[in-house]
């Protein structure tokens, strides 16, 4: 009886202040959905370190009037680094099959290059990616070399940008969240002051605080799983839309984005907005209702 | 049942404390009237032993609970033992006389069941018989009373107290009030009534407690309003 009486009330006042339980919702939703997206980001870029990290390689590109010997040379430091952990020269021919397949949608770009023109080089993975800036420094000014490129700082690039639209998602998720903590504050000081006159009964007769409180920390906890809900939705409708739909080719760049990590949200926006829902009402409570 | 002990309550900003080293007994099964002038600290007595302030100093004790170090998680249960009135009724306007007191009961965990059982017969007791589904717009000050008294007593609880429950009330309806109340004292409830209404105090010939600027300034067992 006490379970259904509660849940009563708990309907009972969301439907009592529409309006602003509407507000709130849709607060809740949006500062939700920023989170989810920034969570999902975070996730996605550790994922993608890992995967091009693993892969990394360092080039370096020998100069076009490279003879054996240097060539031989370099091979061999090569072979006894302490540093380098695999290595391989990649020919001429080597390089303009790699060419092709990389602009085989632009015949004309293709055509116009011969193996002759692009550089021979050596493609080395390191042991520990990290170490690039000692091995640029061994060999750059070897003989025959004619400059060492670490892919890594390619995609430093690439990270530092995903970080960035990170960082913003982020900020947005907090600045909204903070306008949503005020609804729902505001909105539970509404509700408790429209049942003051039950309040007041209940405290008198002796009513348990939690039972006092109860319909009103459930009231702001609906909201705040119905705006996780929302938020989900619209996390999901980005997915097939955006990332698999408009921004497709763009996002070929990147790892897929996984529906399990998609899925993943909904628990942790849910118990986000549900667990700030009932702080905050918890707390407007202690205030609101000296009992 | 009842003891203050060397009490005093100041509140914040006041001048002078509303109670003043007061020390008061009262045992179960009494009926016992506070009385003096506006702010003389009458009420602030109920406040105490409601727990709803807490004293500078001094201890209160209700049922030979010290009120005054009772954690506030406990206060809740404490309370079920103690009926309150008030002056200005407090019923909730959008209940029926039966769902008022029945609010009282549900909200403390009782069941429905328990509820259909107990409420008419509560509400037989003070007189409402047949008017147990009026709104209470529908019913007079008197009538409204009877089911402020009634919400109070249908826990059966060992201490009724009474902070001017006349005082909306015309002299007639008044005296009803009161023998409602006796009736209940009757039962073995202790009754602590607090009012400046001479007429039933004159009447009741109970035990009167006059307080003066937070101090005890007559204890009269059979006592008039003096």
């Amino acid at each position: 009886m006490r379970v259904k009486y509660v849940l009563s009330e708990v309907l009972v006042g969301l439907w009592r202040n529409v309006t602003m339980t509407i507000a709130m919702i849709i607060t809740m939703a949006v500062s939700l959905t920023m989170l989810g997206a920034s969570a999902l980001l975070y996730l996605q870029a550790n994922e993608m370190k890992d995967y091009y990290y693993a892969n990394i390689e360092v080039a370096m590109f020998l100069k076009s009037d490279v003879n054996d010997e240097q060539r031989q040379a370099l091979d061999q430091q090569l072979r006894s680094d302490d540093l380098v952990q695999d290595y391989q020269l990649e020919t001429k021919d080597k390089a303009l099959e790699k060419f092709q397949t990389l602009w085989r949608d632009t015949p004309d770009l293709v055509n116009s290059v011969s193996a002759e023109q692009l550089p021979e080089s050596f493609r080395v993975k390191l042991k520990n990616p990290e170490q690039y800036e000692d091995f640029a420094v061994k060999y750059r000014d070897a003989e025959g070399v004619d400059e060492v490129l670490d892919q890594r700082e390619l995609l430093e690039k690439v990270f530092g940008i995903l970080n960035s639209v990170q960082t913003m998602s982020l900020i947005a998720a907090i600045v909204m969240a903070i306008a949503a903590l005020m609804l729902v504050g505001n909105t539970i000081q509404v509700a408790a002051y429209s049942k003051r006159r039950e309040v007041a009964v209940m405290k008198l007769v002796g009513a348990s605080n939690w039972f006092i409180q109860a319909p009103f920390v459930l009231e702001a906890v609906a909201a705040g799983v119905i705006g996780a809900l929302l938020g989900f939705g619209i996390l999901v409708l980005g997915k097939v839309f955006l990332i698999d739909g408009a921004l497709q080719d763009l996002t070929n760049l990147l790892t897929p984005l996984s529906w399990d990590n998609v899925l993943l949200m909904l628990p942790f926006m849910a118990g986000a907005g549900a667990l700030v829902s009932a702080v905050t009402a918890w707390t407007t409570l202690r205030f609101y209702l000296r009992v | 049942m009842i003891q203050l002990e060397n009490v005093t309550k100041t509140y914040p900003k006041a001048s002078r404390p509303s109670l003043d080293d007061v020390s008061v007994g009262i045992e179960k099964g009494e009926f016992v009237f506070f009385i003096g002038p506006s702010g003389s600290g009458k009420s602030t007595i109920i406040k105490l032993l409601l727990h709803e302030v807490a004293p500078n100093k001094g201890k209160v004790i209700v049922n030979s609970k010290d009120v005054t170090s009772m954690r506030s998680w406990k206060i809740p249960h404490f309370r079920r033992s103690i009926g309150c009135v008030f002056q200005d009724f407090r019923l909730l306007p959008n209940r029926t006389a039966y769902e008022n007191v029945a609010f009282a009961l549900e909200v403390i965990g009782k069941t429905k069941a328990v509820a259909r059982r107990v409420v008419p017969e509560v509400l037989e007791l003070v007189g409402l018989g047949g008017k147990e589904h009026r709104y209470p717009h529908e019913l007079s000050g008197g009538e409204q009373q009877r089911v402020a008294v009634a919400r109070a007593f249908v826990n059966r609880p060992l201490i009724l107290l009474a902070d001017e429950p006349t005082g909306n009330l015309d002299p007639d309806t008044s005296i009803e009030i009161m023998r409602l109340l006796d009736r209940i004292n009757r039962t073995g409830t202790t009754v602590v009534m607090v009012t400046h209404d001479s007429n039933i105090v004159n009447q009741m010939r109970r035990r009167v407690i006059e307080i003066e600027s937070g101090r005890i300034v007559r204890d009269q067992p059979r006592g008039v309003y003096g």
